[in-house]
């Protein structure tokens, strides 16, 4: 018996030992969850990382919970699609440059039954004010994400003041894009979700893409790299070459290439400074 | 050699001044004056609830008494190894091979790893256990079980061995078995004090009867005298077989 | 019904496919578990063993606070060593936010108390039986507690197996300590979570089915260890 237990107790002393970190040279981005649901980056970092060397280790979060890790600098860079938050985060010093990367755009999902008779509609906030009249059921982020902000200019662009409409028809569920999809598809309700998550989207039911298109509904993507002055533990060398590559042609073609079913997600722009 | 030999002082007589150990409102042992000497197979007897129990635990320091002062010729300091031992009635084995068990009390004595093990082999020979030295102490019967813990109090050669009823729940057999086992450790120099419910033993084994009677020694008596003339009626009712319970 | 079969399916698919990646999320998944159950046991099992053989000012608070420990939500845990080892807070110097090991100490916190809590309540249980037999030896308070802790061996694996379990079934503690992050911290948890997320229900309960028959064979062979100690032990 004495045996087996020394023999069981090297073996719980190997596991302790295997936890330990890896010795790999490694940065750690802060990111969306509808990024990562998207697909991309199990498509992109691997290609990074063969190529440089560099493991990119992402944290999916909402868009606000992913800046203040940057802000608590628990990583290296952010990569959102909040541009004004992302401005703020500038302004506060979080970051030293923004630098734009790609845009996808936002679809708005609903019931086949369309309630709110909303179908191939070309004008958005035409969109949303019927579905407001109707009062018919609507699924919002709620939780500080870059869709949620998106979703919150459109209102105030359609001229509704959403914290006064706001009624039992409208789901302030909290959730990340997947979860209030599940949520949305259980309910027959009508959401606004990113193109990439849609795509990836597996428990439909009855919903289906009403209304896209519209220029309102991009959404652009932005890198930082957390300010290493604020911040020491910053990696900024590495930080800064995975920006470089994000931004380099061969960065770029990368991130077109990605397609689901054929379909490209994402479309790259980050030479376009107005973005 | 019994500790007594080893140490500079014997660490008898132990003496008890107006010992009172109350639970509540109730005196288990009301008020006990009286000397344990080295020497004598002293045997405490008496009806259930009178007390038997208490006092040798009170004697062991087990219990703590109410009031009243247990004084032992040289005390027995914290940390050092004890120089009494008790057999209680129901053996309290470790989950260890019976050698371990012997073992293990021979380590919580200070004795040496390569000492102990010869000794505990020693002890259970002594006992007739050997043979089952490797095997576990749990599975062996009542009496195997119960030679094993006199095997384990054997091998610590203890001054004063307190046993509470220790064949209450032998067979035959194993009761004289025991018997034997008490017998040379008495010989050996160890001051025996047992409780007894067996009075057929009380007289076989003991030198001196402690008859105890509602938490108080009633009588004292070398055991002759006591079987064949006791003193009080409350003695005599209870040789009679009158007298299972305290009342 | 569907979606179970469908779901069955998935986790024989998974399983018979070997995929190296979920392989990787298992053996993660295990190691950062058992891992936590050992620190755990190393200072739940001694805790609790003292607690049941000395007596202090205080000590009817200590067993009802270990108790009710025994209940910490494991999301406020993950919170709470969040807190500590971020970058912003006072271990952050140390650079473990976002790795195994985080979720190591995550999860060690967690099921300490579980370990602490039932193995004082099975030493106070022995030390009744025990403690007279040990004292008339000689045995000091503490001692008895190590004497205790080996002689009740038995029931102490199944108190280990149910840190164990609570630990590998969390995914509270280690989704915000870890970060969930792809091929570092993405244990089966926090994949079934993932997959439950972005809507993929079969493989999610798939994945589920397959830890769940991990977690039994662990079980399964732990018992069988006992069981054979035990006939020969008594």
């Amino acid at each position: 018996m004495a045996n087996i237990s020394r023999r069981i107790f090297l073996a719980l002393l190997l596991c302790v030992a295997a936890v330990t970190q890896a010795q790999q040279k490694f940065i750690t981005v802060a990111s969306t969850t509808s990024t990562e649901q998207s697909g991309l980056f199990g498509y992109l970092l691997p290609i990074y990382e063969k190529e440089t060397g560099v493991q990119v280790r992402v944290v999916a979060v909402g868009t606000g919970q992913a800046l203040d890790i940057g802000r608590r600098g628990d990583a290296d860079v952010v990569f959102v699609h909040a541009k004004s938050a992302e401005e703020k985060f500038l302004s506060e010093g979080q970051s030293v440059k923004r630098y734009p990367v790609m845009y996808n755009d936002f679809v708005l999902i609903g019931p086949k039954s369309d309630p709110a008779k909303i179908a191939g509609t070309k004008d958005i906030t035409a969109a949303m004010r019927k579905i407001e009249e109707s009062k018919a059921p609507f699924v919002s982020r709620g939780d500080r994400s870059g869709t949620h902000m998106a979703e919150l200019a459109l209102w105030k662009d359609s001229g509704i003041d959403i914290d006064q409409s706001k009624g039992p028809w409208y789901r302030d569920t909290g959730q990340g894009m997947g979860p209030a999809l599940n949520s949305a598809a259980s309910m027959n309700a009508y959401i606004l979700a990113d193109r990439g998550t849609w795509l990836a989207f597996k428990n439909r039911g009855d919903l289906t893409i009403l209304v896209e298109g519209d220029k309102r509904l991009f959404n652009q993507y932005g890198v930082m790299l957390v300010n290493p002055e604020k911040h020491p533990n910053v990696k900024k060398e590495l930080g800064q070459q995975f920006i470089d590559w994000l931004i380099s042609p061969a960065g770029q073609k990368v991130i077109a290439d990605y397609k689901i079913n054929g379909e490209q997600l994402f479309y790259p722009n980050a030479g376009d400074a107005s973005a | 050699m019994t500790a007594a030999m080893r140490a500079p002082l014997s660490i008898l007589p132990l003496r008890l001044d107006d010992v009172v150990f109350a639970a509540g409102e109730r005196r288990i042992i009301d008020r006990v004056s009286l000397t344990l000497d080295a020497g004598p197979r002293t045997v405490i007897v008496g009806p259930n609830g009178a007390g038997k129990s208490v006092l040798i635990r009170l004697c062991h320091g087990l219990l703590q008494p109410t009031s009243g002062r247990i004084v032992w010729n040289s005390p027995e300091l914290p940390g050092e190894p004890r120089r009494q031992a008790m057999v209680f009635q129901r053996p309290v084995l470790l989950r260890r091979s019976a050698l371990a068990n012997v073992a293990y009390a021979l380590k919580l004595a200070g004795v040496s790893r390569v000492e102990r093990e010869a000794r505990s082999h020693t002890a259970l020979r002594r006992v007739g256990l050997d043979h089952l030295a490797d095997s576990p102490a749990r599975v062996l019967s009542g009496g195997e079980q119960q030679r094993l813990a006199l095997a384990r109090v054997w091998a610590l050669r203890p001054e004063v061995l307190f046993l509470d009823e220790p064949t209450a729940n032998l067979d035959p057999g194993a009761v004289l078995e025991i018997e034997r086992v008490i017998e040379a450790m008495h010989e050996a120099g160890t001051k025996i004090v047992m409780i007894t419910h067996n009075l057929g033993q009380a007289h076989r084994l003991g030198d001196e009867i402690l008859f105890i009677y509602q938490g108080r020694v009633l009588e004292r008596a070398p055991a002759d005298q006591f079987f064949k003339r006791p003193q009080s009626a409350e003695a005599a009712r209870f040789l009679e077989g009158e007298l299972p319970w305290q009342t | 019904m569907n979606d179970i079969s469908h779901a069955a399916m998935q986790a024989l698919q998974l399983v018979g496919g070997a995929d190296p990646k979920l392989l990787d999320i298992v053996l993660l998944s295990l190691r950062i578990s058992i891992t936590a159950v050992v620190i755990a046991s190393l200072i739940g099992l001694p805790l609790g063993a003292a607690i049941a053989v000395t007596r202090f000012p205080g000590h009817h608070a200590v067993v009802v606070v270990l108790n009710a420990l025994m209940g910490l939500p494991p999301v406020v845990v993950g919170l709470a060593v969040y807190l500590l080892l971020s970058r912003a807070g006072p271990l952050g110097p140390l650079g473990i936010l976002f790795t195994p090991t985080a979720m190591v100490i995550a999860q060690s916190i967690l099921i300490a108390p579980i370990i602490a809590a039932l193995s004082r309540q099975v030493i106070e249980d022995a030390w009744s039986e025990y403690r007279d037999q040990l004292r008339s030896l000689g045995e000091r308070p503490l001692g008895a507690a190590l004497t205790l802790l080996w002689d009740v061996r038995f029931s102490l694996v199944t108190i280990v197996l149910a840190g164990f379990g609570r630990a590998a079934a969390e995914v509270g503690a280690v989704i915000i300590v870890g970060g969930n992050i792809d091929g570092v911290t993405r244990v089966m948890t926090t994949t079934i979570a993932l997959e439950t997320s972005k809507g993929d229900l079969p493989l999610a309960l798939g994945l589920g089915l397959v830890l769940i028959t991990i977690v039994l064979v662990l079980n399964a062979a732990a018992y069988l260890v006992k069981e054979t100690a035990e006939r020969r032990f008594g």
